[in-house]
């Protein structure tokens, strides 16, 4: 079995006297798809700020391909190569689409004094462009990312987070604030763009019917612990699954009873 | 794109060759002016490299000051009088000093970053009045300076070969800073003004591209210093330091704008000219215009004086095809 890529071992995060995680243990092998579920309040985003950075565990170790990165910044998290997207889009929104990407790439190639070389450099936007094509935002190129529509919004944020050529990506709610037509076209533009790219990939979700159809693995959240981890035709058939997290019995392709 | 196809470095060249022709043909009273102005614009330049991740500094006068009087300290207490060298410490010790304040200020946004610039600048205006050996209040008279070892007798062309040399600076300093702009951290201004945490999600600190702002801008304030206290042959703890000076800085910048890196020498041209008229019209109400133009700024031009130039060009350039239009046709 080959080493895991993300190695997370009795994690725990208290807010007072709130316990938002507690002895989280789980692990994540390369390329592999993990939905993260669980009612509002679970403690599923705590764990993807903590993997992330933005939040510092109260006890318990991170270690990316062996090394610990347990309280790291989100900065050095992210060249280490964890990205993550927001539930809530995290866009640049006085910039075009394209300035949006050309920052994000130039970032991620652009170590030191780089930092000081033009940002419009030809090689930079065309994997700009690149991108785009594959994000379907390509259209929206010059427009300013305030202008965009929630969808369109939500694959910028995507697409800025992979633009650094990360082996970790990590989506927090990626449908949320999207109409349930435009849900399943948006994970399928998502998920097509991040198989070339194999990655291993973290997202939360309460769409129980995106988690069944893209996922090769759920972790299902309670009260801060990890209640599940099976495969998603197991973990939703879950008796606690379904009692604490979809509240009540999962229907193949869709709803519950 | 190459620096040198830049529309705005275009424009500063055409300009400084323009202005080195114009400022040896225009009387003393206008060099004088332009000196003050153009001294105060490499000064703005800084708060506009500031005012575009939306920060505002209420304290800038703090390195103007100690700008102005490093030059002054060293003319008096060094014997070293030349322009280059008094300009050269007079930035570098603005710019150390911003570095390690940087340190604290970089933590700070909004209202605390612009106040806190305040609480420090008050401190030296404070050191300043309290202590003889800097002057106290009156502040120091400085000599005229040599240019790289030639004085100038006549007062008149010393100040003609300091406006010379503070457009040549005032140049290649606002290349710079384009320059800087267009660059990967200066097009992070904008980014970061937006949204902080989206930057540092991609792999960067935004504390540490806004220490290097925050640095840049007390460069370009003790430059800009410096040029003033030789332009005006003295330096005091109340026109240099106090939060009066730091107040007009603030008020360049809103009257400039944030477009373009020409913004500056533009706004505080105008600036100097209306407070000089003011002051003439009304010498006891003269901040009555200042501030009603400012008003007018706030409410009829949000992008400053070069939104409306820039406004009038692109108006401009529009009607150009229309107007070909029918003789395209015949």
């Amino acid at each position: 079995m080959p080493p895991p890529i993300l190695d997370v071992r009795n994690l725990h995060k208290n807010f007072g006297a709130v316990t938002a995680a507690s002895n989280i243990n789980v692990s994540f092998t390369a390329g592999e798809t993990v939905g993260i579920i669980g009612a509002n309040g679970a403690g599923k985003t705590t764990f993807v700020n903590m993997i992330t950075g933005y939040l510092k565990p109260t006890r318990g170790a991170i270690l990316y391909r062996s090394r610990e990165i347990t309280g790291l910044p989100p900065r050095s998290i992210a060249r280490l190569g964890i990205c993550r997207s927001f539930q809530v889009s995290q866009v640049f929104v006085s910039l075009s689409v394209l300035e949006n990407l050309l920052t994000a790439v130039a970032i991620a190639s652009s170590p030191g004094l780089g930092m000081l070389r033009p940002l419009r450099r030809p090689e930079l936007i065309e994997r700009a462009e690149r991108i785009m094509e594959r994000y379907r935002i390509a259209a929206f190129r010059d427009q300013l990312a305030s202008e965009l529509s929630q969808g369109a919004r939500k694959l910028l944020d995507i697409a800025m987070a992979v633009a650094g050529g990360p082996k970790i990506l990590l989506l927090d709610e990626p449908t949320s604030g999207i109409s349930t037509e435009e849900k399943q076209p948006l994970m399928d533009v998502v998920m097509e763009a991040l198989k070339q790219d194999e990655l291993t990939i973290l997202f939360v979700e309460h769409d129980m019917e995106i988690v069944e159809r893209y996922v090769d693995r759920v972790l299902a959240f309670y009260q801060g612990e990890v209640i599940c981890d099976a495969p998603p035709a197991e973990a939703l058939r879950d008796p606690k699954v379904q009692e604490f997290v979809i509240g009540g019995e999962y229907q193949a392709g869709g709803g519950h009873a | 794109m190459n620096l040198v196809r830049d529309r705005t470095v275009q424009g500063l060249t055409l300009a400084l060759g323009v202005m080195l022709i114009v400022s040896a043909l225009v009387p003393s009273w206008i060099v004088n002016q332009l000196l003050f102005a153009f001294s105060r614009a490499i000064v703005v330049l800084g708060l506009l490299v500031l005012w575009r991740t939306r920060l505002v500094s209420f304290g800038h006068a703090l390195y103007f000051g100690l700008g102005a009087y490093t030059v002054a300290m060293t003319s008096r207490y060094t014997g070293v009088n030349d322009a280059f060298a008094l300009l050269g410490a007079a930035a570098l010790l603005s710019t150390v000093v911003g570095f390690f304040v940087g340190f604290i200020i970089r933590r700070y946004r909004d209202i605390f970053f612009a106040m806190l610039n305040l609480a420090f600048s008050m401190i030296l205006y404070g050191i300043l009045v309290k202590t003889e050996a800097l002057g106290s209040t009156d502040g120091f008279t400085i000599e005229q300076p040599t240019f790289a070892g030639i004085a100038f007798e006549d007062p008149s062309e010393g100040k003609l070969a300091l406006l010379c040399l503070l457009m040549v600076v005032g140049w290649a300093v606002a290349v710079g800073v384009q320059a800087y702009l267009r660059s990967t951290l200066g097009r992070l201004t904008t980014a970061i003004g937006d949204n902080e945490i989206r930057v540092e999600y991609l792999g960067y600190s935004a504390e540490h591209a806004i220490h290097i702002k925050y640095v840049l801008s007390t460069f370009l304030a003790g430059l800009g210093g410096g040029f003033m206290a030789l332009a005006l042959g003295q330096v005091d703890p109340d026109s240099m330091v106090n939060w009066t000076a730091s107040g007009e800085l603030v008020f360049v910048t809103i009257l400039s704008g944030p477009g373009s890196v020409a913004a500056p020498f533009i706004g505080s041209f105008v600036f100097e000219i209306l407070r000089t008229y003011a002051f003439e019209w009304m010498p006891h109400a003269w901040q009555m215009i200042v501030g009603g133009t400012l008003l007018i700024v706030i409410f009829f031009m949000p992008g400053g004086l070069w939104g409306l130039v820039s406004g009038v060009a692109q108006r401009l350039t529009r009607r150009r095809p229309a107007a070909a239009a029918p003789g395209a046709g015949g």
